[in-house]
């Protein structure tokens, strides 16, 4: 089932234009991997599927972009929704100078729930769901910032996890962080698959290659090849993905 | 070779011991310079300080008696033009910082305030007297002063609160509107709990201006003898600036009255210690919440 379409996208930053004619379709509760040299789109493009570009003044937008049957550039589309849908966990951890409890029952608040007994539930799962659970049930109300940077990755998981989205977008998720820590963060991609969407931009082939059932190679603002990720690396059918994969530049 | 090293270290070291014991020197003198004026007010002014001198009003011309009148009449100016510039200049410091994009109003707004904030007070003094006093006739009054004063403190507030939003990683505003969140919210719930102890800063600052401004409340508010004490914000009062300023020009006998004066300047300097020790309480306290929860 598709659940994410992109037609014939095509995005400028003021003069620039940063992808051209981007056509991608990412199935339901799989992980796709965006991968490709800095500046190629793919952050970028990442960024347009929760319409976080439109923090940028002088952006503009041609083609379609369209989420379970709903253009999301449209006009009915309310921002606020889309992100309560479609999740963001940021290269690096940005919990909230919050207690570790608060900054997952955020997004719980500012949507409007106001039920305690159901906000607690919620950031338990949540929590649980991103592995963090048994490692900060004793320290709830202890401030996010004494977490290690891994945890603090995890917690920013979670807390987007507690507003019940569908689709997790990461972008660059684990390049922060330790060895380790990292891959827990990967344990976990591959977890929330059952229930998730995940797009997941890297700049870490193993990471790719590892977490990803579809890999999207971006290069100069194009996609050049988009296909399961085990003929992305072992057999890609363009030169420039071979060349990429292989580390011959990037 | 190795001579010719040894030399250029030596003369390295060199340079740096004459800079050094520059700018030591130079921060030595400017510290001095303002503890010999703390204390020749402290050793001059120490002498007058009673229970009676802070709780009573001034008698003799101004040669007797206390200033409680004045302090009273300071305090009264401080909280009213606080109430008054803190939400307008930090509601216009977050339009800047977090909602007007970078065009031509906000380059206008910016100059302004800029602009506002080197403006003599004596002028604010006078334009506080024709819009307060006589147009929107507040007449001499606390209300009349504590708007004057705002509006010279509000450039003040609106750049530390700026400077305060800005200094927030971006990160931080684009975690919360990831989730959800709008704008406001995000200003509200996560920005100003964390710029928070920055605006307090502004706080300090706009208070201690407050504090000793003369010129502003000289045509607006500030009375010249008023043995009691103020009912009402559209009262009159004396303030401790002014009446330095009167007992030290203008009084039967400025000789007698020096006494006073010190005084009166110490209890000024005392007042604005004690709010910047409050102030920096706060900041601490809440500086030390939004860490924690």
């Amino acid at each position: 089932m598709i659940n994410i379409s992109a037609k014939n996208v095509d995005f400028y930053y003021g003069d620039f234009h940063a992808l051209k004619n981007i056509n991608l379709d990412i199935e339901k509760n799989s992980v796709t991997a965006f991968i490709g040299p800095s500046g190629c789109g793919k952050s970028t493009f990442l960024r347009l599927l929760n319409r976080m570009n439109d923090l940028i003044d002088g952006s503009k937008l041609m083609g379609d972009i369209v989420i379970d049957g709903e253009n999301i550039y449209g006009r009915q589309t309310e921002v606020v929704e889309l992100r309560k849908k479609v999740g963001m966990v940021f290269q690096k951890p940005n919990p909230f100078p919050k207690s570790i409890f608060e900054n997952v029952a955020y997004g719980l608040r500012v949507n409007g729930i106001r039920d305690s007994k159901f906000i607690e539930q919620r950031v338990e799962e949540s929590l649980k769901g991103a592995a963090l659970w048994d490692e900060v049930k004793d320290k709830l109300k202890k401030s996010a910032f004494e977490l290690s940077g891994g945890q603090q990755q995890r917690l920013c998981i979670a807390r987007t996890m507690a507003v019940s989205q569908q689709i997790i977008l990461m972008d660059e998720p684990a390049s922060a962080l330790d060895p380790i820590s990292t891959s827990k963060v990967e344990d976990l991609i591959y977890e929330l698959k059952r229930d998730y969407t995940i797009v997941i931009v890297t700049h870490n082939m193993q990471q790719a290659a590892r977490v990803s059932d579809k890999t999207a190679f971006f290069y100069l603002g194009e996609l050049v090849e988009y296909d399961n990720t085990d003929k992305i690396f072992t057999a890609p059918s363009k030169e420039a993905t071979q060349n990429y994969v292989t580390g011959r530049f990037g | 070779m190795t001579d010719n090293n040894s030399k250029i270290s030596r003369n390295k070291k060199m340079t740096q011991n004459i800079a050094f014991w520059s700018f030591r020197i130079l921060s030595i003198t400017v510290v001095g310079i303002l503890f010999w004026i703390l204390g020749f007010i402290l050793v001059n002014g120490a002498k007058v300080i009673s229970w009676d001198f802070l709780t009573q009003a001034p008698t003799d011309g101004m040669t007797g008696g206390g200033i409680f009148p004045a302090i009273v009449g300071t305090l009264c100016l401080m909280l009213g033009s606080v109430i008054i510039a803190f939400p307008i200049g930090v509601m216009s410091g977050i339009y800047i910082s977090e909602y007007a994009s970078n065009n031509c109003l906000v380059k206008v707004i910016r100059i302004m305030t800029n602009n506002l904030s080197s403006v003599p007070s004596i002028v604010f003094g006078l334009f506080g007297m024709a819009l307060f006093v006589n147009t929107l006739g507040f007449g001499d009054s606390i209300i009349a002063g504590s708007f004057t004063l705002a509006l010279l403190v509000l450039p003040i507030v609106i750049r530390t609160t700026e400077e305060a939003m800005k200094s927030i990683h971006d990160s931080f505003r684009v975690g919360s509107l990831a989730l959800g969140a709008t704008k406001l919210q995000t200003i509200w719930k996560v920005l100003l709990p964390m710029a928070f102890p920055n605006i307090i800063t502004g706080l300090i600052l706009s208070v201690g201006r407050v504090s000793g401004e003369t010129a502003p409340i000289l045509f607006t508010c500030a009375a010249y003898f008023l043995p009691k004490l103020p009912t009402s914000i559209f009262d009159q009062v004396m303030a401790l600036p002014y009446h330095l300023y009167v007992i030290a020009t203008s009084g039967t006998d400025i000789e007698a009255a020096r006494p006073m004066a010190y005084g009166t300047a110490l209890v000024l300097i005392g007042i604005v210690l004690i709010i910047n020790l409050i102030a920096n309480g706060l900041r601490r306290y809440f500086g030390n919440k939004v860490k924690t929860s």
